[in-house]
C-alpha cells in the first residue's frame, strides 16, 4: 500500500532525479529499443535500436550506481537483449515482420494471457492467505473438462462456467481440507490434486465423450466493438467476454486484497496468522474461504480453455498441460501482487503468442521461445532482477491453540 | 503494510505444532510404521473401485484384469519363456518383465525424491532431471557410435547421471545460496528441461533422426548398439524384455541406504532435514549439504532417464517429443517415495506397485471389463489418492490411535462376560 502511495505523490520532476524512476524508465527504453525495428515503427536502420539500447544501459549504469543495483542491472540486461533483438528484427524482411508483429498478436496475447490471469490472481488469494497452491493446474483441468460438461448437458455456456466452477471449488475444499484441518504437507497436497484432477477428468472424458467431443457446444461469446480503427479493432475488438472477465478481476482483485477489511484479514493471515488469531480473525475461515475461491477463479480460466475462443467447445486429455504452472509462475513472478501477476501473464501470453506466430519461421525456435516464462521466474526467483518475496507464512499450516 | 516481514520469530508451540517435513516423517514412522501407506493404499483401491463401479463396470473384475496385465499372475504360473504367441503363462512372464522394467524407472525417480525429502527438500523436479538424463544418454549413445559395449554404456550411463546431479543441483544452489524455494525452482527446471528436450529431439533440432526419410519423423537418432543395455529376460530391447538396467536399479536402492545410514554424508542430510538449525549448531554446514542431496537426488532421476533410454523401455531407443509430453514417470516418483516412506526398501514395494498399475492399465491390459483409456486414468486416480492420503498421516494416525484407545475401554467387559 505504501508503494503505492509514495508514486503518487511523488511529482514527476521528483521522479527523474529518483533513481527507481530513471531505472524503470531505462528498463522501459531497453524494451523500446527492440520495438523500434518492428512495426508499426519499423525503422530499417540498425543504429536506432543500438542508439535507444546504449541509452537504457547508461541510464541503467546510473541506477545501479545509485544504490538501486538490481533495477540497474536489469536495465542494462533489458538495453542488450532490446540491442540484439532490434538488430535481429532489422535484418529480417519487412514482410515476415509484418506477418509476425500484427494486430492479432496483440490479442493472441490477450487470448493466451487469459487464463494465466485467472490462474495467477487465483493461485493469488490462496497465498495471501497462507496457503500453497500447487493444484492450480489441477483445479484448472477441472474447470476446463466440466465447464464442458455442463455447456453440452446444460444447453448453454453459463451452466457450464457455474458447473465448472463448483466443480472447481469442490476440489478446492477437499485440498483445503487436507491442508488446514489435517495440516498435511501443502506441495504434497496440491501434487496429489494435479494427479486426482488428471486422472477424474481423463476417465469420465473417456466415459461420457469416448475421448472425442462430437456435436456443437454452446461456448462463451466474444465481445465486438467496432469502430475503433483497424488497429485497434484488430487488437481489442473481438475478445472473449471471460478475458474481459479477466481485467476486471484484477481490479477487483486489487481493491478487495488492499483496500477493504476483508484484504487485510486474509493478509494477515498470511503473514502473522497468530497475530490475527489473537485479534479474533478466525485463520481456518479465512483460508478456507481463500483456497476455495481460488480454485473457483482458477476453474474459470479452464472454462476459458475449453469454452473459449481456442478451445471453442472441446476438450483433450491434459488439456491444461502445464498453463496452472506457468500462472502459478506469473504469481510469483509478479511478487504476490494483483498488477504484478496480470503484468506477468500478459508477458507470458505474449511469449506464447510470439511463438505460436514464429511457427511461420521455424517450429524449432517457437519450442525454444516458450521456455522464456519459465527462465524469466527461475531468474526472479533466483533474485537476480529484484527479488521476489513471498507472504511470510505462506505454506505453514496453522495449528490453533 | 504489505511488505512481508522475514523476520519474524515463530513461537515455539507453533513450531513444534507444526514442525518440519522430516519430524513430520519420523514421527509417523515411530507412530504408524507401515500402517499408514497401506491403509492409503487399500484406501485409494476402494475409491477407485467406487468410480469404476459408478460407470457401471465391474471393480474387481477390472482390478483382476489389471493384476494379470500387469504379470503378476506369474507367481501362479512361473515360467521364463516370454514369447508373444506362448499362451497364458508366456504372456504374463512378458507383461511382468515390462512390469520389472517400469519398476527400474520408477525406483530411481521415487529415490530421486526420497533423498531429497529425507534432507527436508521436496524435488518436484525428477521429471526435469529425468528429461536432461535422456537427452545427455541419447547424445552420447549415438555419437559415439565407435566405443566398445561396456564402456560406451558406462560413459552415457555415468554422465547423464552427472547430468542429472547439476540440473537439480542448480535448485540446491539457489536454495543455499539465495532461499529460492526448492518446489518452485525445480517446477521451472521441468518446464525448461521439456521445451528444450523437445527442440533437441524433435524435427530440425540437433539430437534429431537423420537421414532425409526421417525428416518429418518426430524421434532421435536410434542409440547405437554398442550403448544398448543388454537384455536378460526376454528378446530384443525397446520393449522386448528385461535388461540389466534392473539391477543397476537395486544396486542404487541399496546406495541410497548405504549412503544415508552408513556414511557421514547420509548422517549430515538427514540432520539437516530433522532440524537446520540444530545441525547448524552441531556444526554441520546446512548450505552444503542442501546442495549435495539435491545433486545426489537428481543423479538418481538422470539414471533413470539413461536407462530408459538405453535399455527396453523406449520404443526402438529412440525418443521423441511425443514421449516428452506423455512421460509421468518424475511425478509418479513423488507417489512413489511417499508411499514408501522414502525409505529404500518403500521405495521399491512403491515402485513395484505404481510399475505393475502403470503397465498394467496400459500395453498389458486386455479386458472386456474396462477399456484400457479408462483403466489408464484409473491409475491417475490411485496415484492422487494415494499422495492425497500417505500425506495426510495425521488423519490415519488418529483414526489407528482413537481405535486403539477404544481397546482398554472394551477390555474390562471382556473378563466380565467370560467369567459369567
Amino acid at each position: 500500500m505504501s508503494t503505492w502511495t509514495q508514486r503518487l505523490e511523488n511529482p514527476v520532476s521528483d521522479g527523474l532525479r529518483n533513481p527507481a524512476a530513471t531505472g524503470y524508465l531505462a528498463l522501459f527504453l531497453g524494451a523500446f529499443a527492440a520495438f523500434l525495428a518492428i512495426p508499426p515503427i519499423e525503422a530499417r536502420s540498425p543504429l536506432w535500436p543500438i542508439a535507444v539500447g546504449i541509452v537504457a544501459i547508461a541510464l541503467g549504469i546510473w541506477t545501479a550506481t545509485r544504490g538501486r543495483r538490481r533495477l540497474g542491472y536489469g536495465a542494462v540486461a533489458a538495453g542488450l537483449v532490446g540491442i540484439g533483438l532490434g538488430i535481429l528484427a532489422t535484418r529480417s524482411g519487412t514482410g515476415n515482420l509484418g506477418t509476425v508483429f500484427d494486430a492479432t498478436l496483440i490479442a493472441q496475447t490477450f487470448g493466451l494471457g487469459t487464463p494465466l490471469v485467472f490462474g495467477a490472481i487465483a493461485g493469488m488469494f490462496s497465498e495471501r492467505s497462507g496457503v500453497i497452491n500447487i493444484g492450480l493446474e489441477g483445479m484448472m483441468l477441472m474447470g476446463a473438462f466440466w465447464g464442458l460438461y455442463g455447456a453440452d448437458k446444460g444447453g448453454t455456456w453459463i451452466v457450464g462456467l457455474l458447473l465448472g466452477m463448483a466443480v472447481g471449488g469442490l476440489l478446492a475444499l477437499v485440498y483445503a481440507f487436507f491442508a488446514i484441518h489435517l495440516r498435511s504437507d501443502q506441495i504434497v497436497g496440491g501434487t496429489a490434486v494435479n494427479f486426482l484432477a488428471l486422472g477424474i477428468t481423463g476417465y469420465f472424458f473417456q466415459q461420457f465423450y469416448n475421448g472425442q467431443v462430437t456435436g456443437s457446444v454452446s461456448v462463451a461469446p466474444n465481445i465486438h466493438i467496432a469502430g475503433l480503427g483497424h488497429f485497434l479493432e484488430g487488437s481489442i475488438g473481438n475478445l472473449s467476454i471471460l478475458t474481459w472477465a479477466s481485467f476486471a478481476l484484477v481490479i477487483l482483485a486489487w481493491v478487495v486484497l488492499f483496500k477493504t477489511p476483508i484484504g487485510l484479514r486474509i493478509r494477515a493471515c498470511g503473514e502473522h496468522p497468530r497475530a490475527a488469531d489473537t485479534v479474533g480473525i478466525s485463520v481456518y475461515a479465512v483460508r478456507y474461504g481463500c483456497v476455495v475461491l481460488s480454485g473457483m477463479l482458477v476453474a474459470i480460466g479452464g472454462v476459458y480453455l475449453s469454452l473459449g475462443p481456442q478451445g471453442n467447445g472441446t476438450f483433450i486429455f491434459d488439456m491444461t498441460s502445464g498453463k496452472g504452472f506457468i500462472a502459478l509462475a506469473a504469481m510469483i513472478f509478479g511478487n504476490w501482487r494483483p498488477a504484478g501477476a496480470f503484468g506477468a501473464a500478459i508477458l507470458f501470453g505474449f511469449s506464447s503468442a510470439l511463438a505460436l506466430k514464429l511457427q511461420v519461421y521455424s517450429s524449432q525456435a517457437a519450442t525454444l521461445f516458450q521456455i522464456l516464462p519459465y527462465v524469466l521466474t527461475l531468474v526472479a526467483v533466483a533474485g537476480v532482477i529484484g527479488r521476489t518475496v513471498a507472504p511470510a507464512a505462506d505454506g505453514k499450516p496453522y495449528a490453533k491453540q | 503494510m504489505s511488505e512481508p516481514k522475514r523476520d519474524l520469530v515463530e513461537s515455539p508451540e507453533q513450531a513444534a505444532s507444526t514442525g518440519t517435513l522430516a519430524a513430520r516423517i519420523s514421527l509417523s514412522q515411530r507412530a504408524g510404521g507401515v500402517i499408514v501407506p497401506v491403509a492409503t493404499v487399500v484406501f485409494a483401491f476402494l475409491m477407485g473401485g467406487l468410480v469404476v463401479l459408478a460407470t457401471g463396470h465391474n471393480p474387481l473384475l477390472a482390478y483382476r484384469d489389471i493384476f494379470d496385465g500387469a504379470g503378476l499372475n506369474w507367481i501362479f504360473h512361473p515360467t521364463t519363456n516370454t514369447a508373444i504367441n506362448g499362451g497364458v503363462p508366456a504372456q504374463a512372464a512378458f507383461n511382468l518383465s515390462q512390469t520389472l522394467l517400469q519398476t527400474t524407472t520408477l525406483i530411481l525417480t521415487g529415490l530421486a525424491v526420497a533423498f531429497a525429502f529425507r534432507c527436508g527438500m521436496f524435488n518436484i523436479g525428477g521429471q526435469g532431471q529425468y528429461f536432461v538424463g535422456i537427452i545427455v544418454a541419447s547424445w552420447l549413445g549415438v555419437d559415439f557410435a565407435g566405443m566398445s559395449a561396456f564402456p560406451h554404456i558406462l560413459l552415457a550411463l555415468s554422465a547423464a547421471t552427472l547430468a542429472g546431479a547439476v540440473w537439480a543441483g542448480i535448485a540446491g544452489v539457489l536454495k543455499a545460496t539465495v532461499g529460492a524455494h526448492e518446489v518452485i525452482s525445480t517446477i521451472m527446471l521441468n518446464w525448461i528441461a521439456y521445451y528444450v528436450a523437445s527442440w533437441l529431439f524433435g524435427d530440425g533440432g540437433p539430437l534429431h533422426w537423420s537421414g532425409a526419410a526421417n525428416a518429418t519423423t518426430p524421434l532421435s537418432n536410434p542409440v547405437s548398439p554398442s550403448a544398448q543395455l543388454p537384455v536378460f529376460w526376454g528378446t530384443g530391447g525397446g520393449f522386448g524384455g528385461l535388461d540389466i538396467g534392473f539391477f543397476v536399479a537395486l544396486a542404487a536402492l541399496v546406495v541410497f541406504w548405504i549412503l544415508l545410514n552408513r556414511t557421514t554424508l547420509g548422517y549430515e542430510v538427514r540432520a539437516v532435514g530433522f532440524n537446520p538449525d540444530a545441525a547448524a549448531y552441531g556444526g554441520i554446514n546446512v548450505k552444503k549439504n542442501l546442495i549435495r542431496a539435491m545433486a545426489i537426488s537428481g543423479a538418481f532421476a538422470g539414471l533413470a532417464g539413461a536407462l530408459d533410454l538405453l535399455g527396453g523401455n523406449t520404443s526402438n531407443f529412440q525418443y521423441g517429443p511425443l514421449d516428452v509430453q506423455v512421460s509421468q514417470v518424475g511425478f509418479i516418483g513423488i507417489a512413489v517415495a511417499l508411499l514408501g516412506r522414502n525409505t529404500a526398501v518403500g521405495t521399491f514395494l512403491g515402485a513395484l506397485l505404481f510399475g505393475s498399475l502403470l503397465y498394467g492399465t496400459t500395453q498389458g491390459l486386455t479386458s472386456n471389463v474396462i477399456q484400457t483409456d479408462l483403466a489408464t486414468n484409473l491409475t491417475y486416480i490411485i496415484q492422487g489418492l494415494v499422495v492425497l492420503f500417505v500425506g495426510a498421516d495425521i488423519l490415519i494416525l488418529y483414526l489407528w490411535n482413537s481405535r486403539r484407545r477404544l481397546r482398554p475401554r472394551r477390555a474390562p467387559h471382556a473378563p466380565a462376560k467370560a467369567a459369567a
